[in-house]
């Protein structure tokens, strides 16, 4: 059995391309390139070339002592908050940017929620000269003030999505909606493992980096590419499945996953999508998703912009369904207290979404010998303000 | 002979109209379906709001936010619907998101629908592939017709194919946009029209997408069946109110 996607964009009975039929000759252009053109070898060599000179990578899998000390057992952290934009995201939109470059494109749509993803393409747009149009919820705009004034300092327009609950979600709905209505000149880097096959997958390959990575330097660490656990939050879910993709079916290498549970997850006020959705339909995608009985898409909270999206990746349901995941809530309490430790222990500030990942520490004991692989998604300099009122610093 | 054959073998060139279950208010539903009958429109479809409709533009998603607001659900249409072939003869469509009608069970949906006398569906994010392998065999235990669309940058192959899993019409979405009315059809959509007309399918065409009035009627029917409006016609009932539909209907034809 494997848990990556099957020839039909499936992953178990999850994935899919549930897309109008104006979006069909978009996907299906992405679908029959996207494996043609990214394993051709001059496409390899100027990916690598960029994640190399342009990212900063491979970025440092770093042996957290103090960490460790606290918790009595051998944490590693990923660090793709050193990535240059300041997380995981920037992986993914350098491929796709020679992604669309090679099918012609000169124009390029983007949905950002905390505004990681949108700022990392906005880099890379203007490292093509691209023209660039990121749609963002009114509210997230709200909330993630630096990286709007980052996206429109790169050349960005940044939109406001004035629709439902003006967040994520509709953020993507605006995307979509753009390269449904200009399907010639745009390409739309979908900026996680969500939407119509190939994006999840595609995301996924280019997220993929990571655990190469990851399997090299814990090699040189300590003599084995195998960590016991792998830990990564989830919203749409592309830095777990970046963290994740070397070791799916590896089953030696426990993963867990780390969702948002808001104020609680039975509180309403909730992003914890495993526990709380149902199998349906959001983004072109078949997914577990937050819904009412009716059918309609609800709207998710949590602390973070980054992880507040009512579905998740079809990779992850998938995961959750068979079980090969274990899925754990935190709530933003344990989510910042553990954001203040990490800090304070490790002279690392991460983003909140990736503090969410930290508070695991609290909810499960690892054993002493266990190797635990964090994936540290993201710095906190854009969440400075929310860690300034929450602690009142 | 299901209502939409019948509809579309007289020799008339059809108006269908497309208006969101629950708007302007709660319980217009059946009153707006009677008045569009008794001003001569030809068709109905009868929007199913969705919280998240990523095809349309923005007075439809408008429509549908209100609505979903006003309290439409699945349940609550079939209960308004339940009687009305008591009194309409006119061809009944749903359009709506697939997620509701997923969540709703599909096979209940459509058992629902044959009950009720609803004639077609209409669901935009259904391809027609996974509807070919999964979905088809329901659709026709309960004698309902599926309705696909096609856009300028459907390739000829994918038409031919829609074509042979279609047995009403083919929905041909007059260019690359959301649903939303613009101010006319250009050489490019003529164009357009022209190339489907030639291709002689097995199901007649109904024009959709940017359609607000005689002219464009004229234009989009020039080549093909029927036309479809609807945010035209949102848009008259959140000016006007339900009770004038024939003002807007006597403009079209």
């Amino acid at each position: 059995m494997s848990y990556n996607v099957d020839d039909k964009g499936y992953y178990g009975e999850f994935g899919g391309a549930y897309i109008p039929e104006m979006l069909y000759p978009n996907i299906d252009e992405l679908r029959q390139n996207y494996l043609k053109i990214t394993s051709e070898p001059s496409f390899q060599e100027e990916f690598h070339q960029l994640l190399k000179d342009y990212v900063g990578r491979p970025s440092p899998l770093y042996f957290a002592k103090r960490l460790s000390e606290k918790y009595n057992t051998k944490i590693y952290l990923k660090r793709e908050d050193l990535n240059h934009t300041g997380a995981h995201k920037v992986n993914n939109t350098i491929g796709q940017i020679l992604l669309a470059k090679r099918l012609g494109k000169t124009r390029i749509i983007a949905e950002t929620g905390a505004g990681q993803h949108g700022v990392a393409t906005a880099t890379v747009c203007a490292l093509m000269g691209i023209e660039c149009v990121v749609y963002m919820g009114e509210i997230d705009i709200a909330r993630q003030a630096p990286n709007v004034a980052r996206m429109k300092m790169l050349g960005a327009k940044v939109v406001p999505a004035l629709s439902g609950s003006r967040t994520l979600k509709d953020a993507t709905n605006e995307a979509m909606r753009d390269w449904i209505n200009n399907p010639l000149d745009t390409h739309y880097i979908v900026g996680s493992v969500v939407g119509p096959h190939p994006f999840p997958d595609m995301v996924a390959r280019f997220q993929s980096v990571v655990s190469e990575e990851i399997k090299q330097q814990l090699l040189e660490k300590e003599g084995t590419e195998n960590p016991h656990y792998l830990i990564a939050c989830v919203g749409g879910g592309s830095n777990a499945a970046g963290t994740y993709y070397h070791y799916l079916d590896n089953e030696d290498v426990k993963i867990i996953a780390v969702e948002a549970a808001g104020k609680g997850v039975d509180s309403g006020e909730s992003a914890a999508t495993s526990i709380l959705g149902k199998e349906g339909i959001i983004h072109g995608s078949k997914t577990l998703l937050m819904q009412t009985k009716d059918g309609q898409i609800t709207e998710p909270y949590s602390i973070s912009a980054g992880l507040d999206y009512p579905g998740v990746g079809p990779m992850h349901a998938n995961l959750y369904k068979t079980g090969r995941a274990e899925f754990i809530a935190i709530t933003d309490d344990e989510a910042m207290t553990a954001g203040l430790e990490l800090s304070q222990l490790e002279g690392i500030i991460p983003a909140i979404e990736t503090s969410h990942a930290f508070a695991i520490f609290e909810h499960k004991t690892f054993k002493p010998d266990d190797i635990v692989v964090v994936n540290l998604s993201g710095r906190g300099d854009k969440d400075l303000q929310n860690y300034i009122d929450y602690f009142k610093l | 002979m299901n209502r939409i054959n019948k509809k579309l073998s007289e020799d008339k060139k059809l108006l269908s109209i497309y208006f969101t279950a629950g708007y302007p208010n709660l319980n217009d539903t059946v009153s707006i379906i009677k008045s569009l009958e008794e001003n001569g429109v030809d068709m109905i479809e009868i929007g199913l709001p969705f919280s998240d409709p990523l095809a349309d533009g923005p007075t439809i998603q408008d429509s549908s936010t209100k609505a979903l607001k006003n309290g439409m659900t699945s349940q609550l249409l079939f209960n308004q619907l339940k009687d009305i072939r008591a009194t309409v003869s006119i061809p009944l469509l749903i359009m709506g998101y697939f997620n509701p009608i997923l969540q709703y069970g599909v096979e209940d949906f459509c058992k629902t629908c044959a009950q009720i006398g609803i004639d077609g569906l209409i669901i935009p994010d259904l391809p027609v592939d996974v509807y070919h392998e999964k979905y088809q065999a329901i659709f026709e235990k309960y004698g309902l017709i599926n309705v696909f669309l096609i856009t300028p940058q459907t390739s000829d192959e994918r038409i031919r194919f829609i074509d042979s899993v279609s047995q009403g019409f083919i929905y041909m979405v007059s260019s690359a946009s959301t649903t939303g009315a613009q101010k006319g059809f250009g050489p490019e959509q003529t164009e357009y029209f022209k190339r489907i007309a030639a291709m002689n399918l097995k199901n007649p065409q109904i024009v959709g997408f940017g359609i607000s009035n005689h002219e464009t009627f004229k234009q989009a029917t020039e080549h093909a069946k029927g036309a479809i409006i609807g945010s035209a016609f949102i848009k008259y009932l959140t000016q006007k109110g339900i009770h004038t539909i024939s003002n807007f209907t006597s403009l079209i034809k």
